[in-house]
């Protein structure tokens, strides 16, 4: 074991110990992680989305069960939390759960401003800060390109003051990928979030490759389509050569997929479940398949 | 923008069906037991929209309109704002057809007595909106926590109302809102897979489908 492994697993064991997380539930094993080019951090290959499933209200019973999930997610080493002020009550709901566990040191706070006023985009900040209880954001994109023009450079400001560790823009869908890659061409960017998944894998032509090119993080959005693609392959059968690869399930296979491209720094799958957001980060433990095994699972997937 | 055309009905939907269940669950144990007392007012307004006076022809539609306000206020405004972006913009349309309807009210009030025989569809329908639709969706399936009650929920209110114009001969600028709510809501249970999503925009359509074929 290497002094990074060690660290890593004292790191992980000390959270869930501080979680209250039982030992039984913990997976100590390192996490396979990625670094953010712009900086060199590690982060784990696989995040936390928070589009609907934190979406409860004030609802106190749903409030607990999402930060149980959050429990489970600090406790089996996650860190990049991605919320937006598009997503409702999402952001107050993870900022209860920090705060009731203690605002994990681990956490990677990942935001949006999503507003097309640029002057109320500073103020938009602000409120999805107080919203998460927490003192900065490490990474802050414009959601959806909207007003980029304008809130890019007050972003950038932010970060120059070191009021934010990170900039990136994002998109979903596979929408506006000409105008994404005139702003990775212009803008030094540190991250960029886009969808990607075994149905939707247009990323790969350019997008991929210019962030490789240009030194840009890359998050993946949906990566199961919003539970689409669970569903459609609930009924059928693991390839027999899932379990090399580490995998016990459909949705890890898909994680897999999605986080053994070069390119792809993390995934953010969202769940509403403790178990499942531990089995999406079991990815990070298992074996990345080589290209060969990635156009393997391709093919596969086209005859179920 | 040629992008939207990309967007589907999903990418719209921002909660889950669960937590919308939950909010009507958590909205009838705050209310409870007004529901009861809103259900017998919505029956004293049928029995009042079969009497003649101007007086029971104003205090039907100014019951109505005051359940619009409710819905504004208690539901879209107080709770479904926590989990919805539009549901602020839904309160603003809930008042906004109070208004519409306490100005009908007043001048239907001074309608001779006789001018307008009330349809005995819209009459049905109103009743079906209060005792029938709210127990639709628990028998398919819904928690029976989560019923959906008349002048405290949008989808029923929606549906008496449409009746009411219908049974009274509302004129059109009062139908706007409520059938663009019953598409919207139509749409909204239909995205979450709920098994009662039809029922909505299918209201609706009965009510517009009378009120253009029916002999004046």
């Amino acid at each position: 074991m290497d002094r990074r492994t060690l660290l890593q697993t004292l790191a992980s064991t000390a959270t869930g110990a501080f979680l209250g997380v039982e030992p039984g539930l913990l997976q100590t094993a390192p996490l396979l992680t990625r670094k953010i080019p712009s900086s060199g951090e590690l982060l784990p290959l696989i995040g936390l989305g928070t589009w609907i499933t934190f979406n409860v209200g004030s609802d106190p019973t749903a409030r607990e069960q999402r930060t149980q999930v959050l429990r489970s997610f600090f406790a089996a080493g996650g860190r990049l939390i991605d919320s937006s002020p598009m997503y409702g009550s999402s952001q107050a709901v993870v900022g209860y759960g920090l705060a009731r566990l203690g605002r994990p040191a681990t956490l990677f706070a990942a935001d949006k401003v999503w507003i097309s006023s640029a002057e109320r985009g500073v103020a938009q900040v602000e409120e999805s800060r107080h919203a998460w209880g927490i003192p900065r954001f490490d990474l802050l994109q414009v959601h959806n390109l909207l007003a980029w023009e304008d809130h890019l450079p007050r972003l950038f400001a932010m970060k120059e003051a070191g009021r934010l560790r990170y900039v990136g823009v994002t998109t979903s869908h596979g929408r506006r990928h000409d105008e994404l890659e005139k702003i990775m061409r212009s803008q030094r960017l540190d991250f960029i979030q886009v969808t990607y998944n075994v149905e939707d894998r247009t990323v790969e032509e350019r997008i991929l490759p210019l962030a490789a090119e240009r030194g840009m993080a890359v998050i993946i959005n949906r990566p199961f389509q919003e539970g689409a693609l669970i569903e459609r392959f609930r009924t059928a059968r693991l390839p027999p050569w899932a379990g090399e690869l580490g995998c016990t399930s459909w949705p890890q296979l898909l994680l897999q997929f999605i986080v053994s491209h070069p390119s792809v720094t993390c995934a953010i799958p969202a769940t509403t479940s403790s178990a499942h957001a531990q089995e999406n980060l079991g990815v990070a433990r298992g074996r990345m398949p080589a290209d060969a095994e990635r156009r393997r699972l391709l093919d596969y997937i086209r005859t179920v | 923008m040629s992008d939207w055309g990309t967007y589907r009905l999903t990418d719209f939907l921002m909660f889950s069906r669960e937590t919308y269940y939950r909010l009507f669950e958590r909205f009838n144990q705050a209310l409870w037991p007004w529901q009861l007392v809103l259900l017998v007012v919505g029956l004293g307004m049928v029995a009042l929209a079969r009497r003649r006076d101007p007086t029971s022809r104003l205090g039907t539609v100014a019951a109505v309109a005051l359940c619009w306000a409710l819905v504004a206020w208690l539901f879209h405004w107080e709770r479904f704002r926590e989990i919805h972006l539009a549901a602020g913009f839904f309160a603003a349309a809930f008042v906004l057809e109070a208004v519409l309807l306490l100005v009908w009210g007043v001048r239907r009030a001074h309608t001779p007595p006789g001018a307008d025989r009330l349809d005995p569809v819209g009459v049905w329908i109103m009743l079906f909106g209060m005792m029938v639709q709210p127990l639709i969706g628990p028998l398919l399936g819904r928690p029976w926590s989560s019923l959906e009650w008349f002048g405290a929920a949008p989808d029923p209110t929606i549906s008496v109302t449409l009746g009411l114009l219908l049974a009274a001969r509302g004129r059109w600028p009062l139908w706007c809102i409520p059938v663009f709510y019953a598409l919207v809501s139509g749409a909204t249970l239909w995205t979450m897979k709920s098994p009662e999503a039809w029922l909505p925009p299918l209201v609706a359509l009965i009510c517009i489908g009378r009120s253009l074929t029916r002999h004046r």
